[in-house]
This record gives structure tokens, C-alpha cells and sequence, in this order.
């Protein structure tokens, strides 16, 4: 009995030890997996997905400014696909004016026609999930784009509830099932689903959208500029309504996620180019409480925060409860485009900007998909504008009667049962 | 004894309270004002009397749902859908609120009559189908989670209206001279003592932990095993409902408002000497489990230790409190 | 062990098939399994959003199975720490810990496959022996050691990891995605594992020590056999299943994230079909079979959720709803068995 005790203590000390140790060697381990970083960075989707991976976190020890999470990961990086991406948001979208979902920028057209099929047509749609606001309303305003098309006779939505395991088997059962004219695809993961993409465009036309797979198979692909522009237009935003060595809290869901990697990596430029001091990056795991938490002990301990950039705007209403709790002034603040935080910033007249990731992506998938049946052109990839809700433009996004966390950047306003389909109602 | 002065001690001046705190014989109050000494030191400011009431208002959801556990716990079960509960409530209350101020007293009326059905079905589960707690919970987790997102869609609708919001986020201005003195903190001293005095003083109580120590005994002994439990599973399950009206007014609306509480709640518990299983157990001694938690929060945040190793870290901390307690119970029977 | 219906003509059939089904040993939770099945096809038939049933559909009826191989095989190990009255709350992230070692330390190289599998069992049973050693020796809780230890083990793979790294050879994805005949690989592996575990549960001494210690640890004790050492065998087989579940998951996914076992909840659900297929949490009674029951419906319930199309927040309902019920009926059933 007593030297297995003792054993099972030094077991635990072990455990201890090596729990320092890896604190300490992390940048050294770092090194191999950088051979993924073509692979991931290639990726783009969007942030509120990650609220549901709560308690998956990733991050790094060290650099920058002497917190975990202000350190980019590497293999997430790559300096030319953020110049890209802040040359394309000045680049003029080609479409049709006031329909950003129908445009595209810088259009690669190619040729469907192996596709073309007479309708109506059964159509697939292989989700990831449902779990957080931005999909909420992303898919609501799918389901109302498919009404619209008379032709899509059928609509079958299998959900995977966030889980790559379920996801392919739920791919695999619809391939299976014989019925899907073609299949859409949102998928959980960019690495694990691309196998089962690949299966899948063996027998039928794909459509991926919002995350990418690492696959040239699919018909199309459909996707915003992404995560380095978001993360740009909010960090900029910042800069110019601050003067340099401003205290600003950089405010995060969660590490290793790429699509919320990028969006950090931009403004981190940002900010060392511009001379911000960024006294804060701290993780919330995309809860209200956590957020409240840390921007109460920021403004504590460094006695005055002027700014706060986050790479998701789902807490950025508490974020601002807390200055008024503590008495401060508000900050200059990035959120996104959820109705709880535009109508915040009306109300208070907030210096704010909301760089979005549309949630109109939903709409274009389901037009692509349609055209690729049909046999008519489509860009591939399809890059989708990314506006911002800005001072000039906030009006016409602040709609009363619409949920909190509503997406205003939906598109979806002149859609059939808005906004009830919304969980809106009807202002007066 | 030590009951009494953990909990009265929560507005005493630091000295006593360090005083008291010494000559009490449970751990976990050696390792709260460890923390809280530790916390100091990083952080001077933390003690001055309006930032001290923040961190206890960020507290008291976490401290009020561990205390509301132990009553499970002590009788003998676990409740793994107080976290769901927290989050349904948050996002029920704003569906049926609507941001109208009229609405918010029969609002938490019908929250707290939600939570007392979850409890009842808990506990009838649990009792009449002899379902396994820890299993009836995990279905009622997947349960009632469900049906707040059902309800509103997946994403929440509707916002808390500010007298709703003023319990978890407000405070009385002027009280004691302090700029603001939280409703929550009051809210915190009312369950506190309220619940010791069910746990520790009642004859409910007595009851409850025959319960959890023996069924069979407490059976013969004359107690209504089948009530006794069932009202523990009310008791956390409504508080569970009271944690999540002040989470959703300090934070506002939010799916994740519960996330993670289950097992805080649990380990918060252990961690004040609650024996999983049942039998011992105590109310003070939890809540001050909860605070220890909230700190140990705070002061890894505080160090800007990376996020993962704070997981290993509060890992380590409740294995090693768990060992700790189970070894001197062990020594001392 | 597989359910033969009997064909006898006499009129007490109704009684005599009863008693024969309780002589018989079959887990009661096969009832439940063919009521799910059968319901699933009549609701399918009614609701279902294609025309197609899938009970006519051979590759959907083996995705049932390939659904059930990855938490069949940790609940497998998850029976024997249950069987102990233990419970292994770590599962989850072993599997996370598996399925990113595995793909790191493949790298893609056929050549590395061997010694990375060993080494990945190695570090299983390491962590199986910890958590053994923390409830059978220390006795500490083991519903707080096991998270304990996962939580170390979350942070470890995340302060080491980020996101996927590497990747795991081709030919080592054939683990879960060929097939001898029809039959996946996968689905036969799923398959000896419940019949190894099986054999070691009911025709080894070991076997038999494991259901006297969770029967009541003290008389176990007391008649002389080893609890501590029992417990500490039944949580390293435990942990080993999770390396094989982490091993299948990785060879799906091609590589491994940190949050594939987590958000795969392969904790929670492996206790859940556990219990579901008749293992006590009191420990000392129940089977693998069972368990294999549990996984099954679990599968069978996903399928037609997808098939009849759920909306998700009701499939978590319905989830709920039918693991309480599920679990209510068989504790109902066999009290009501016992007097």
C-alpha cells in the first residue's frame, strides 16, 4: 500500500513537471507544425462558430507583448494573403448594385455546363451546425432564398451539430441516399472534411461555403473576402480615432481557431505599425460574463482603456456595460453587425465601426448551386464583397423589432416572411 | 462553528476575518485567503471596498449555484442541468420579457416555477423511476438546454429589461457610503444564510444528510426519503434559476451564460469538503469552495498565464484538494 | 448472443418466449434497441424527407454501424471502469490526445505508423494508470479525479498543439474507410473489441474479480482480492480504448484537432449508452453487450433524426428525453424482476 501511494504522488509530480516544462518549450514545438500552415491559412469562415467549441482552446507561450494571447500563431499567417485581402476590400464588385450577395469580386467565371440537369431539382445541404446566432440567422436566410426558387422542389438539411465524425457519416448517408441533385457543403472543419468532400464530388455537384475544404473538387466555392479584412477594418478603425500609446484591450474568443487567427493577425499589425498600446489580449470564450470580467479588471489595473478591438462582435455589448459599471468613458470600440450592438451605438453615440462577415454567404450558396444545375457560369472561387456598418451607413442597419443578436448584414430585408422568419417583428 | 463565522464574515473587515478564517479548521478557507492575499498582491486596488463588492458580485451567481448543489450532493446525488437551467433561464427571460419593465416580476415567477418543475422532474426521476441521478441530470442537461434553444430559434430574442438586469448588474447607491452597493452581493447574504440555516440548523437538514448518509437508516428512522430528495433537486434546481437571473442581468443575453457551471459548481463544492455521494457537507464551507474558484480565476487571469495551462493548473488544484480531503478523512475515521 | 426468436406453437407462446428471453441472458436493452429500430423505420416511412426508406438502403444501414464504431469502442472500456463502479470522465480528451499524437507523429509516413501506435498505447496506459491509481489507491473520487486529469490533459495538448497538425498516411486511413466484402474494417474491429471484451468480463478470473469489486468493494476486499490493483487494470483498458477510438477518429479525419474528442462528447455519451445498455453506475452489473446495445441506439437515433430532418434543438430534447427513459425502463424492469 504505502510505496504504491507513494508512486501515484510522484506520478502527479511528474504530470506537474512536465506541465512546466511544455510552458517553456512551446516555441520550440512549434517549429513542425508549420508545415500545415499553406494548408489551414487557406481557410476563411467565421468567428461565432468557435463559441461552440468552448473549452478547445489552443494557444502559444511568450512573444509580443508578454501574453499568450497576443502571440499569432504561425502557421496561420501569411503576409500575402493579408495584402490581398486589404487590396480587395477597395476593389469594385461586380454585380448587381445594392445585391452584394449576387456580386463578386474580381470573378474567375468557369464554365458549368457538365452539370446542367433539368429541374426541379432535389437540393442537399450538409450543415455544420446551427449552434451559434450568426449560423442561426445565416440559415433562415437560406432557407428563405431556396423559397424563392420554385424550381428546388426539395430541401434536405442534415445538421452535424459541430462534430466532424457526424458530418461525414451525415455526407455520406445523403451521397448515399441517391436523392440530392447537388449537395451544399458547410463544413465543421477544413482539414477533416475535405475526404468527404472529395467522395462527394465523385458522384454530384458540390458547393462549399463559409469554411473552405483543400480541394479544387467542388463546382464552386463560396466565401468573403475573410478573416484579415475583418480583423483589419476594425484595428485601423482604432488607430485613426486614437492617438498613438492609446491603452487598448484586444479581446478574443479563442485560440487556434483559424478563421479568428487571421482576424488577429491583421490587427495585431495594425496596431505595432500604428503605435497602439495594447495593454490586454485576453480570451472570452465568447460569454458575456468572461468579457465583463476582464474588461472590469483591465480598466482596474491599468486605470484607463481608450479603445477595444475584438475579433467577434457577440460580446461587445457587455464589453461597453462594463465602462458604464466601472463609471468610465466609453472606449472607441469595434463590434459586429448584431442589432444589440448598432442599437448601442446609436443610443449612446459611440465612436464604433462593425466590420462584418456577411451572413448573405447563406443566400449565395444556394445561387450558385442553382446556377451550376442550370449550367450557367459561376466565379470559383466566388469571393463575396465584406462591408462594414459604418457612422455614415449605421441607420439603415439599426432595425427595431429585430432579436439581439441578429446579423444585420443578412441581405435578407426584402425576403419572404421578414422579419418574422427572423424572430423579429414588425416595427411600427 | 465554522459555519457561522464564514458566513457572517463575508462583510467583516479583512482583520477578522483573517482572524476567523486561521482558526477554522477546513482547508478551503486557508486557501481562499490564500488566494485572496495572493490576489492583493497583484492587484492592490482589489481590495478597496467598491472593486471588492465587483468581484463579489461576479461571484455570487457562481457561490449561490454552489451552495444550491450541495443540498444534490449531501442527499446523496449529483444535478448536471443547473448550467442549462442558467441558460434557459437567461434566454426564456428575454422571450417572455421582451424588454418590457412591466413584465419582469411575473417573468422570474414563471422562471422560478420552471426551475421547480425541472427539480420536481429531476427528483421524481430520480426517486420513482430510480434513474441514477448523475443520468437523469445529463438527460435533463440535453433537456432543458434544448428547449430554451427550441423556444427561441437558436439564437436569443428579446432583451432583459433594465429592472430585470438591475439584480445582477445594479446596486443601491450610497449604501455605507460606497458608490454602489450591489444587489447581488445582498442576494448572496440572503441564500447564504438562508441555506445554512436549512442545511446546518432545521430539522430539513438533519433529514437531508441522514439521507445521504444512510437511505436505508434515515427510512427507518421515520423520514420521508422520497420528499426529502426531491426537494433537494427543487432546491438546486430553483436556485440554478436565481444564479441565471443575475447572470443574464450582469451579462445580458447570451447562449452561453451556463456553459461550464455544472462542473464548477461540483468541483467548487468538493473543493469546500463536500463529500460526493452524500452524508457531509456544508454550506459555508462550499460557498467559500465557489469564492476560491472565482479567485483562483482571477489571479491566473491576473499572471497572464496561458489559458491552457490554467486548465492543467485548476485540474491539478481539485485533484490535489480532492486527495487532501479524502486522505484526512481517511486518517481521522 | 444475438437474439433468436422462438418458433414454438404451443398456446402459453407469449409466456414461454418471456421466459425463455430471461433465461436467456439477452440485455433487456435489446428490447429497447428493436422498438427504436422499428420505430425509426415506421417514422420514416410517415415523415421521412426523401421517398426513399433507409432500411432498403445497404450503405446507410452500414453507416448505422460505422456511426457506432468510435464511441463503441470507448464505451467498451468505459463498461469495464463502470463494471469497477469507476467512472473515466478523461475519454474524451485521450481520444483528443490520440488523434493529434497520432497525426504529429505520423506525419504522413507509412513507415512511422507502428511505433507511433505503440507509443500512443504506451501514453494510454500511463495515463490509465494515473487515473487508476488516483481512485483505486488514493480514493479519491473518480468522477473528480478523471476531470482532474482530463483537464491536465487538455492543457497539455493545447499549450503543445495548435489546430491540426500533420496527418496521418493514406494507408492508414484504409483503417476506417475500406472494407472486407461488405463489411468495413472498422465495423469488424468495433466488433472484436466487445468480443474481447466480453471474453475477459465472463471467461477470465480478472473478469470475475472486476464484477465482485463493484459489487461491493469491501466483501471483495474482505475475501482476500486485490481492489486497488483491479480498479487500476480497469481504467487502463479503459484509457486504451480511447487510443483506439482516437486511432479510428484520426484515420477518418486524416488529422487531429485538439477539440475532436470533446466535441465529439465522447465522455458523457460513452456513460450514457453505457448505462443505457444495463451497467449499474453502482458498478458490479451489466456487459458489453449491452453497451454495444446503448451505442446502437445512439446510431440508429442520429440516422433518423437526419432521415425524417429534426430540427437540432429538438433532437437535443428527444435525446434527453429517451436516455432518461431508456434508463428508467430498465432499472423499472429489473427491480420489478427482483420482487
Amino acid at each position: 500500500m504505502k510505496p504504491l501511494r507513494f508512486l501515484s504522488l510522484l506520478l502527479i509530480a511528474l504530470l506537474m513537471l512536465a506541465l512546466v516544462a511544455c510552458g517553456g518549450t512551446t516555441t520550440t514545438t512549434e517549429e513542425p507544425v508549420e508545415e500545415a500552415a499553406g494548408e489551414v491559412e487557406e481557410a476563411a469562415g467565421e468567428a461565432e462558430e468557435a463559441v461552440e467549441e468552448t473549452g478547445e482552446e489552443v494557444a502559444e507561450a511568450g512573444a509580443g507583448l508578454g501574453m499568450e494571447a497576443a502571440a499569432v500563431a504561425s502557421e496561420f499567417f501569411s503576409q500575402e494573403e493579408l495584402d490581398n485581402s486589404i487590396r480587395l476590400m477597395d476593389v469594385t464588385p461586380e454585380g448587381p448594385e445594392g445585391e452584394p450577395w449576387n456580386q463578386a469580386l474580381e470573378p474567375n467565371f468557369i464554365d458549368t455546363t457538365q452539370y446542367a440537369k433539368e429541374g426541379p431539382y432535389t437540393f442537399c445541404f450538409s450543415n455544420a451546425g446551427v449552434n451559434n446566432p450568426w449560423r442561426v440567422v445565416g440559415y433562415n436566410t437560406m432557407e428563405a432564398e431556396v423559397e424563392l426558387h420554385p424550381e428546388i422542389e426539395e430541401w434536405i438539411h442534415v445538421d452535424a451539430e459541430g462534430n466532424d465524425e457526424k458530418q461525414i457519416a451525415d455526407i455520406q448517408d445523403l451521397v448515399a441516399s441517391g436523392n440530392c441533385d447537388i449537395l451544399i457543403v458547410s463544413p465543421n472543419t477544413t482539414l477533416a472534411l475535405t475526404p468527404a468532400v472529395e467522395a462527394a464530388c465523385e458522384v454530384l455537384p458540390v458547393v462549399v461555403f463559409d469554411r473552405g475544404v483543400q480541394t479544387d473538387c467542388p463546382a464552386t466555392f463560396v466565401q468573403p473576402i475573410g478573416g484579415y479584412a475583418f480583423g483589419y477594418t476594425g484595428a485601423k478603425f482604432l488607430a485613426d480615432n486614437l492617438p498613438a500609446g492609446a491603452n487598448v484591450v484586444a479581446l478574443r474568443i479563442l485560440p487556434g481557431v483559424d478563421v479568428l487567427e487571421t482576424r488577429w493577425a491583421a490587427a495585431k499589425q495594425v496596431f505595432e505599425e500604428e503605435d497602439l498600446n495594447v495593454v490586454e489580449v485576453q480570451f472570452g470564450d465568447g460569454n458575456n460574463d468572461k468579457v465583463k470580467t476582464i474588461i472590469t479588471d483591465a480598466i482596474q489595473k491599468h486605470g484607463q482603456i481608450d479603445g477595444v478591438w475584438m475579433d467577434a462582435g457577440a460580446t461587445a455589448v457587455a464589453a461597453i456595460e462594463a465602462f458604464e459599471d466601472a463609471g468610465a468613458p466609453y472606449p472607441v470600440i469595434n463590434g459586429e453587425d448584431q442589432q444589440d450592438f448598432l442599437v448601442k451605438w446609436q443610443e449612446e453615440g459611440l465612436t464604433a465601426i462593425a466590420p462584418t462577415f456577411p451572413t448573405f454567404q447563406w443566400r449565395t450558396a444556394v445561387i450558385a448551386a442553382l446556377k451550376v444545375l442550370q449550367g450557367e457560369q459561376v466565379p470559383d472561387p466566388w469571393r463575396l464583397p465584406q462591408p462594414a456598418v459604418t457612422q455614415d451607413n449605421l441607420e439603415q442597419f439599426v432595425q427595431p423589432g429585430m432579436p439581439p443578436l441578429h446579423y444585420a448584414m443578412c441581405g435578407c430585408e426584402t425576403m419572404p416572411d421578414f422579419p418574422e422568419r427572423w424572430g423579429g417583428t414588425a416595427s411600427e | 462553528m465554522t459555519q457561522i463565522t464564514a458566513n457572517t464574515a463575508i462583510e467583516e473587515s479583512l482583520g477578522a476575518r483573517a482572524w476567523r478564517w486561521v482558526r477554522a479548521v477546513n482547508p478551503v478557507y486557508l486557501i481562499a485567503l490564500a488566494l485572496l492575499v495572493w490576489v492583493g498582491i497583484r492587484n492592490p486596488v482589489f481590495f478597496q471596498p467598491d472593486n471588492f463588492l465587483t468581484f463579489l458580485q461576479r461571484a455570487t451567481p457562481l457561490m449561490i449555484l454552489t451552495a444550491g448543489q450541495v443540498f444534490v450532493l449531501v442527499s446523496g446525488g449529483f444535478d448536471l442541468s443547473v448550467g442549462s437551467v442558467v441558460t434557459s433561464t437567461v434566454i426564456i427571460g428575454a422571450i417572455l420579457a421582451n424588454n418590457d419593465p412591466n413584465a419582469t416580476w411575473w417573468v422570474i415567477l414563471a422562471l422560478l416555477l420552471g426551475g421547480f418543475i425541472v427539480g420536481l422532474v429531476n427528483g421524481a426521476v430520480t426517486t420513482f423511476l430510480k434513474v441514477p441521478s448523475l443520468i437523469a441530470t445529463l438527460g435533463m442537461l440535453l433537456i432543458a438546454k434544448g428547449i430554451g434553444l427550441f423556444w427561441s430559434g437558436g439564437a436569443p430574442r428579446g432583451y432583459l429589461p433594465d429592472n430585470f438586469r438591475m439584480w445582477g448588474r445594479g446596486g443601491i447607491e450610497g449604501l455605507f457610503g460606497l458608490q454602489d452597493f450591489p444587489y447581488a452581493v445582498i442576494v448572496l447574504v440572503v441564500f447564504g444564510v438562508g441555506y445554512w440555516l436549512l442545511l446546518h440548523r432545521l430539522n430539513y437538514g438533519r433529514q437531508l444528510l441522514a439521507l445521504g448518509d444512510n437511505p436505508r437508516a434515515a427510512r427507518l428512522s421515520g423520514v420521508n426519503v422520497n420528499l426529502v430528495r426531491i426537494s433537494a433537486f427543487v432546491i438546486c434546481s430553483m436556485t440554478a434559476v436565481v444564479a441565471g437571473v443575475l447572470l443574464g442581468g450582469r451579462g445580458g443575453v447570451s447562449i452561453e451564460a451556463g456553459t461550464g457551471l455544472e462542473m464548477q459548481s461540483i468541483a467548487a463544492a468538493v473543493l469546500g469538503g463536500t463529500m460526493l455521494l452524500g452524508g457531509r457537507g456544508s454550506i459555508p464551507a462550499a460557498m467559500t469552495g465557489a469564492l476560491a474558484l472565482e479567485l483562483l480565476f482571477t489571479l491566473l487571469n491576473l499572471m497572464g498565464l496561458p489559458k491552457p495551462l490554467r486548465d492543467a493548473v485548476q485540474g491539478l488544484i481539485i485533484i490535489g484538494a480532492v486527495a487532501y480531503t479524502a486522505y484526512s478523512t481517511r486518517r481521522t475515521r | 448472443m444475438t437474439a433468436i426468436t422462438p418458433t414454438a406453437s404451443s398456446p402459453s407462446l407469449l409466456a414461454r418466449a418471456r421466459a425463455w428471453l430471461r433465461d436467456s441472458q439477452i440485455p433487456p436493452v435489446y428490447g429497447i434497441l428493436v422498438i427504436i429500430f422499428i420505430a425509426a423505420i415506421l417514422l420514416d416511412a410517415v415523415f421521412g424527407i426523401d421517398d426513399q426508406l433507409f432500411i432498403f438502403n445497404q450503405t446507410i444501414l452500414t453507416n448505422i454501424l460505422v456511426r457506432s464504431v468510435a464511441l463503441g469502442i470507448v464505451a467498451v472500456g468505459q463498461t469495464f471502469v463502470m463494471l469497477g463502479a469507476s467512472i473515466d470522465l478523461s475519454v474524451a480528451y485521450m481520444i483528443s490526445v490520440t488523434a493529434v499524437g497520432a497525426s504529429y507523429l505520423m506525419a504522413g509516413d507509412p513507415g512511422r505508423v507502428w511505433w507511433t501506435v505503440l507509443v500512443l498505447f504506451g501514453v494510454g496506459l500511463l495515463v490509465g494508470l494515473v487515473n487508476g491509481l488516483l481512485v483505486g489507491r488514493l480514493k479519491i473520487n473518480a468522477l473528480i479525479a478523471t476531470l482532474g486529469i482530463g483537464l491536465i490533459l487538455r492543457g497539455l495538448l493545447n499549450a503543445t498543439f495548435e489546430n491540426f497538425a500533420g496527418s496521418v498516411p493514406a494507408s492508414f486511413q484504409s483503417f476506417a474507410y475500406d472494407t472486407i466484402g461488405p463489411l468495413p474494417i472498422s465495423v469488424l474491429v468495433l466488433f472484436l473489441v466487445v468480443l474481447a471484451g466480453w471474453f475477459v468480463l465472463r471467461r477470465t478470473k480478472y473478469g470475475a474479480h472486476l464484477y465482485a469489486v463493484g459489487g461491493s468493494e469491501e466483501v471483495a476486499r474482505l475475501s482476500g482480492l486485490r481492489t486497488g490493483r483491479v480498479l487500476v487494470v480497469a481504467h487502463m483498458i479503459c484509457s486504451a480504448t480511447a487510443v483506439l477510438t482516437g486511432l479510428f477518429v484520426v484515420s477518418r479525419l486524416r488529422a487531429g484537432a485538439p477539440w475532436v474528442g470533446t466535441d465529439g462528447l465522447y465522455d458523457l455519451e460513452s456513460i450514457a449508452a453505457t448505462v443505457i445498455g444495463g451497467t449499474a453506475l453502482s458498478g458490479g452489473k451489466g456487459g458489453v453487450w449491452g453497451t454495444l446495445a446503448g451505442v446502437l441506439i445512439f446510431s440508429i437515433l442520429d440516422t433518423m433524426f437526419n432521415q425524417i430532418g429534426i430540427d437540432a434543438y429538438m433532437k437535443q430534447i428527444l435525446r434527453g428525453a429517451i436516455i432518461i427513459l431508456a434508463v428508467g425502463f430498465y432499472t423499472f424492469r429489473s427491480r420489478a424482476e427482483q420482487g
